[in-house]
């Protein structure tokens, strides 16, 4: 396929343990973590009652949006977005079933519509005012690259800019030993149609192929949540190579070359 | 947009296995809605449920998929020669060329729910789920387009959207993009829904299940009927003067709240007239909308108000809801089916059980069936948070 390409404008990342880029840049860099991390995050774009109430999918997810915003220099009301995640939200997938196996007329109508997959692109919109179109899209271990692709292609078809969100929360219950993921991990993107020379460019290529495992640092201390995919793209950026690979299904991988700024 | 050819599609609902099922039932005013009788059964509803399922099990070969949502997706796409198709895209551009972008609201949360009502304990106390049941793909919202691309062979981008129910309308949209951006040159894309739990009760918790058949804009309307389908469309480049086209896609965000729609409408205007300026068409242009019409009180009001605004009142508008049901993240293509049924055969459907208008409603929404020669139809299908897609199908230039 012809490659896609698309400017790096903005970086989100929150992971348990590495409560921003910064931090997760420091990381890759010296090792060292900050210390008492905050155990979830406080997405500032929802009141703070709902900052408290949200399922800790949709808290991650929109506080790594907002903060690839702000680093992109883009108000969030303006920006298509896109919102990748394998699962959705674990939790909540387990709630549904216990409640349903025991008193099935007790669901709780806010953990129902909490349930969508796109409740974190809902609650993304409401709270940026944003009336722009948004997705939510998974593929499995290659929800993040496919939903890279996406991100690309609303580019390629006359969005200026498009905000990418990334993120999977924690399993619990006896769904756990099926669909296993660990922790809180959440990574955003601002791409755009812009070429700026004070920012990244990325150009991607669907081939064939097998993918390697995600190594490096964050994938070492995160590789147990399942988002863990899109950490070779996270810690190119970090650490400044400039080729990998992304798992983007069976024998298929997402080439991304990173022209660093 | 330059226009994306539509090769072949199909649906299965409630009203039956196929295009021509879906077509004699809404000619006829068959509907296609019962009595509960899925699982326990122990909400008073109608359900639009789809025969045959029990018994439909998956060949050998795709076991590893097995759940009641994969064997509606296998038995939708036995239908109108539509594996074929998908062989003959497949055969023409080469399997990494051609995307698989399905939609989806509850994929298989039913096989999950069966694994929660059956898990076993073990020696420590610990519970798990019944050894047939520990398949981690049939536990994840990717289910759907996962067993279609094993079952179909394509290689391109495989994605499920999952937008509650707008999703299997914006497959439509991701795909155009997909073939426009020059990364495939075709697309299967669809959507399948089935019955569950988790939606039956979650609904009801909301307050938006009726205990009747649902009455899309009647004034005495106070819910849904829930229902299941599967629906697939093969897309690719427009080549040649043949055959339906996609000729819009609009997509919007109410930005107001999770389950009730803007009361202005205002995520559904944006979203029609983005699929309209797409199309380079204007409002008169059309002649059949397929609307959302999901017959709760909110939805229908808004809804309507919307098209008043947009539409002429010679527009015929309607929801085929009253036949199968709310089919949920299926509906998109369900509901695309039904326009482009309308577009072919000039058979508008009108709505069913539906008897005395809401004052809301403008001109443009119709109970009673009618004939016309059509250039354009038109499909809404909004979801939860907010999420609004419409689209446009016209016939080759």
């Amino acid at each position: 396929m012809s490659s896609l390409v698309a400017t790096l404008e903005g970086v989100g990342f929150w992971a348990t343990g590495l409560p921003s880029w910064d931090a997760a840049r420091d990381y890759v860099a010296t090792g060292v973590r900050p210390e008492n991390p905050p155990q979830r995050p406080s997405p500032q774009l929802l009141a703070p009652n709902e900052r408290r109430r949200a399922p800790e999918s949709v808290a991650v997810a929109l506080e790594v949006a907002l903060a690839a915003c702000a680093a992109a220099g883009r108000d969030p009301k303006t920006l298509p977005s896109v919102f990748a995640s394998t699962h959705g939200d674990l939790g909540i997938t387990h709630y549904m079933c216990t409640t349903l196996s025991d008193d099935a007329a007790s669901i709780s109508p806010t953990r129902f519509h909490n349930s969508v997959h796109n409740a974190a692109a809902g609650y993304w919109t409401i709270g940026a005012g944003c009336v722009e179109p948004t997705t939510a899209v998974s593929s499995y271990d290659a929800s993040f690259a496919q939903g890279l692709i996406e991100a690309m292609v609303q580019l390629q078809a006359g969005a200026p800019a498009v905000l990418l969100v990334a993120f999977d929360a924690a399993s619990d219950g006896p769904l756990s030993a099926v669909s296993n993921s660990e922790g809180l991990l959440g990574g955003a993107m601002v791409l755009s149609n812009t070429p700026r020379h004070d920012a990244p460019q990325l150009r991607l290529t669907l081939v064939d192929g097998h993918a390697r495992q995600p190594k490096g640092a964050l994938a070492d201390l995160l590789g147990g949540n399942a988002m863990a995919p899109m950490l070779p793209l996270f810690q190119a950026l970090a650490g400044g190579q400039d080729l990998l690979a992304l798992y983007a299904g069976p024998e298929r991988k997402l080439r991304v070359e990173i022209a660093h700024a | 947009m330059s226009p994306i050819a539509i090769r072949a599609y199909t649906a299965t609902t409630a009203l039956g296995r196929g295009r021509a099922a879906q077509a004699e039932a809404l000619r006829a005013r068959r509907g296609g809605l019962r009595l509960n009788d899925f699982g326990p059964a122990t909400l008073a509803t109608w359900i639009g449920r789809v025969d045959g399922l029990e018994t439909a099990a998956l060949p050998p070969a795709l076991a590893r998929w097995e759940c009641r949502n994969n064997r509606l997706a296998w038995l939708a796409l036995q239908q109108d020669d539509m594996l074929d198709e998908v062989a003959a895209v497949r055969e023409r551009y080469g399997a990494e060329r051609v995307a698989l972008v399905l939609g989806t609201s509850t994929a298989s949360i039913g096989a999950t729910e069966e694994a929660y009502a059956d898990l076993r304990t073990d020696a420590a106390g610990d519970q798990y789920f019944p050894p047939e049941l520990q398949r981690s793909i049939v536990h994840t919202p990717h289910s759907l387009g996962d067993f279609v691309r094993e079952a179909t062979g394509l290689r391109g981008p495989c994605v499920t959207v999952a937008t509650a129910c707008s999703s299997s309308a914006k497959v439509f949209a991701q795909a155009a993009r997909l073939i426009h951006a020059g990364v495939v040159d075709a697309a299967l894309v669809g959507g399948v829904d089935t019955l569950c739990g988790s939606v039956l009760y979650g609904f009801n918790a909301l307050g938006l299940v009726s205990t009747q058949v649902c009455r899309p804009f009647d004034a005495a309307r106070d819910g849904l009927s829930l229902g299941e389908a599967g629906g697939f469309a093969v897309l690719e480049r427009a080549r040649d003067g043949r055959g339906l086209q996609l000729r819009g896609y609009g997509e919007s965000s109410d930005a107001h709240h999770m389950s009730t729609p803007h009361p202005e409408g205002l995520g559904a205007r944006l979203a029609m007239r983005d699929a309209l300026a797409r199309a380079g068409i204007d409002a008169a242009d059309v002649g059949y909308l397929n609307l959302h019409g999901t017959a709760t009180p909110a939805n229908d009001a808004v809804e309507a108000r919307a098209v008043d605004v947009l539409f002429p009142a010679t527009l015929h508008a309607s929801s085929t809801k009253g036949w199968t049901g709310h089919t949920l993240g299926a509906a998109g293509i369900v509901e695309s089916v039904f326009a482009m049924i309308a577009l072919e055969d000039g058979d508008l459907p009108g709505t069913l059980n539906s008897e005395d208008v809401d004052a809301a409603c403008g001109a443009q929404i119709r109970f009673e069936n009618a004939r016309a020669e059509l250039r354009y139809a038109m499909n809404n299908s909004f979801g939860f948070g907010g999420n609004n897609a419409s689209l446009v199908f016209g016939r080759a230039a």
